[in-house]
């Protein structure tokens, strides 16, 4: 069978953000695959090491800097990778197109996807993917297993989880506890520089963003930052209860 | 008309479907606030819709008695194409944004996800939503005549019922079959206080020691204050505490009028989760722990020496 693992770059969570000109700025930081993909990723390692026979393809898509998480994606071990190009900005729905594309020349028959992009907090990929390509889907998965062609997992749903059975053709986008991604180990780095990894242009896709992204700001609330040093621990608190109760009214 | 896909649960219609009233109503268009109503022995959740939208059309059937993403989007996208819909509204909900996608695309229109504000001019639809862990505002447009639309939960006020109610139809639907098949369930149980509901959260980090001390320090704070308790993922992770408490990006989003953070750290994965809510106050015993940047107000200090203060302080 062949895997497809889609996975996306996205600002480390420990940099902060910056603005400039009405748009988040990338540049000067740092940028690394986004952690929802690469449980995704393991996964897809793991399904491989528990005997079943798979290609697993990393695909992205967006500018040249993007081959970087690709290039990730091969020392954890996928066998290849295709990277459209393109500077443009895709929302969900557009992308699910050249991920559907994508999914059908390379005749795939399971989809991992991350559950929520760390940029856009959008969830909308999988599920878009699934739909364009008429497959099931399931979401927000936490434990994944896969038997000849038959799926069994645990995924959250409104107010608490459920277990679940699926027949590949199959989307499955993760969610923390589906597994601990591993780190590239040095062999692995070096045996993925030979790995392929495909460009192609996104003209052939025919894709056309549906949402125009207008501008983005920063809107800090101004907090009080009052804080009170706890040596003296009942001075200490009875300075917080007061604030709470006089200050900004919040308990009674 | 605008179409809103009603949201219920425990026969009662969500909060957050009254929210979604509110976003429609606000938008000034003349098109009648439609709410669908799926599900099976729905008539309560109909009738109490409709004593707040312009009519209400209703598919209660036994297929239905169980959400599964490709009958809900099946469902919404043929009554949306039958009443010709500018405008479908779906909660922020997990099942809501799982099958809003779908939707989308059987309807060939744009996605606006997980938004805080919507406004209509003309054909035009623009609204705003958080990005990167809920740390910057987006401003987006939605591209031609018909968008699909989730909405942030308890952002909006919820709108009050009228006396009046809306007339109801019943609508014929054609469903595929389910391909997901639920082999069990586990429901959250809590005694406390619904965490997404409450006005006030206590939420408790690796700083609390162990699951012992969440239950001295946290637990009690927030019995005392009438709250609901929160988590950090290290915690969860941990096994101190179910995963349902988890406040933060790959958990709950929290907004109270009030957020006490003990033990907990910062990390930009939990503040995404906490970091509107109203007040925050952060004890911690490093200065320089990140929670106090967006700490109203703290405490540098032990929590098992604090919380005790605290709790006597407060039965004063
Ligand atoms: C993809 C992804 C998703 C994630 N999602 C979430 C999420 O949804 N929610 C979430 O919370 N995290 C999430 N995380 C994890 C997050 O990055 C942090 O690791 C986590 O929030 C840290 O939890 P903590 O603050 O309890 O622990 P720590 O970071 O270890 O902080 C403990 C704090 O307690 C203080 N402390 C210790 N002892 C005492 C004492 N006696 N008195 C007072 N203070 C004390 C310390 O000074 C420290 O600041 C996610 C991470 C990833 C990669
Ligand atoms: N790269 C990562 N991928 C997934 N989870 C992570 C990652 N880094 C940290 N965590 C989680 O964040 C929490 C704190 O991690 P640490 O700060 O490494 O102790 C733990 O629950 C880890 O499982």
């Amino acid at each position: 069978m062949r895997i497809l693992t889609f996975i996306r770059q996205v600002l480390d969570a420990e940099e902060s953000v910056h603005v400039a000109n009405t748009a988040v700025a990338l540049e000067n930081s740092k940028l690394v695959m986004d952690t929802m993909d690469e449980y995704g990723v393991e996964e897809a390692l793991r399904l491989r090491e528990s005997g079943i026979e798979a290609e697993i393809i990393a695909v992205a898509v967006g500018p040249g800097r993007t081959q970087d998480a690709l290039r990730t994606a091969l020392a954890m071990g996928v066998d290849r990778a295709i990277h459209v190009e393109t500077d443009l900005r895709l929302d969900a729905i557009a992308l699910s197109k050249v991920l559907a594309q994508v999914a059908q020349k390379e005749e795939a028959t399971l989809i991992l996807s991350g559950g929520q992009q760390a940029d856009w907090d959008s969830h909308a990929l999988g599920a878009a993917t699934a739909e364009r390509l008429n497959w099931p889907q399931a979401t927000w998965t936490s434990a994944l297993e896969l038997k000849g062609t038959t799926l069994t997992g645990k995924h959250d749903v409104d107010e608490g989880s459920e277990t679940f059975t699926l027949e590949l053709p199959a989307v499955i986008t993760t969610q923390q506890g589906l597994n601990e991604p591993r780190y590239p180990t040095l062999p692995n780095i070096m045996k993925s520089k030979k790995k392929e990894l495909r460009k192609e242009p996104l003209d052939q896709f025919n894709v056309t963003p549906k949402v125009n992204f207008i501008s983005a700001e920063i809107q800090v609330k101004n907090r009080l930052n009052k804080v009170l040093d706890g040596k003296d621990v009942p001075a200490a608190a009875s300075q917080l209860v007061d604030l709470l109760r006089n200050e900004a009214r919040v308990i009674a | 008309m605008i179409l809103i896909v009603v949201e219920h649960a425990n026969g009662k219609v969500s909060k957050s479907t009254r929210e979604m009233v509110t976003v429609a109503r606000e938008l000034g268009r003349e098109a009648p606030v439609t709410a669908l109503v799926l599900g099976s022995g729905v008539a309560p959740i109909a009738a109490e819709i409709a004593k707040a939208v312009d009519q209400v059309l209703v598919a209660d059937l036994p297929a239905l008695s169980q959400y599964d993403s490709e009958l809900w989007s099946a469902a919404v996208a043929q009554i949306a194409t039958e009443g010709e819909a500018s405008i479908v509204l779906i909660g922020g909900s997990r099942s809501g944004r799982e099958y809003s996608p779908r939707v989308a695309i059987k309807l060939d229109a744009p996605l606006l996800e997980d938004i805080i504000s919507l406004k209509a001019s003309g054909d035009k639809l623009t609204a705003q939503h958080y990005t990167y862990l809920a740390r910057v505002t987006e401003t987006i447009e939605a591209m031609g005549p018909v968008a699909v639309v989730t909405i942030k939960p308890g952002v909006f006020n919820p709108a009050t019922p009228r006396t009046e109610a809306a007339e109801q139809f019943d609508v014929d639907l054609n469903l595929p079959t389910a391909r997901l098949k639920v082999t069990g369930k586990t429901a959250e149980r809590s005694s406390r206080v619904s965490l997404t509901e409450a006005d006030i959260v206590v939420s408790g980090g690796r700083g609390v020691g162990s699951a012992e001390g969440f239950t001295q320090y946290v637990e009690a704070l927030a019995d005392q204050l009438g709250a609901a308790v929160g988590a950090t993922r290290a915690i969860v992770d941990a096994g101190w505490r179910p995963y349902s408490e988890q406040v933060g990006q790959t958990g709950k989003t929290v907004q109270p009028k009030l957020y006490i953070a003990i033990g907990i750290s910062g990390a930009v994965q939990h503040l995404s989760g906490m970091n509107k809510s109203k007040t925050i106050v952060a004890i911690n015993r490093d200065a320089e722990a990140p929670i106090f940047k967006i700490a109203d107000y703290g405490i540098v200090g032990d929590v098992p020496q604090l919380v005790p203060a605290i709790l006597a302080e407060l039965k004063k």
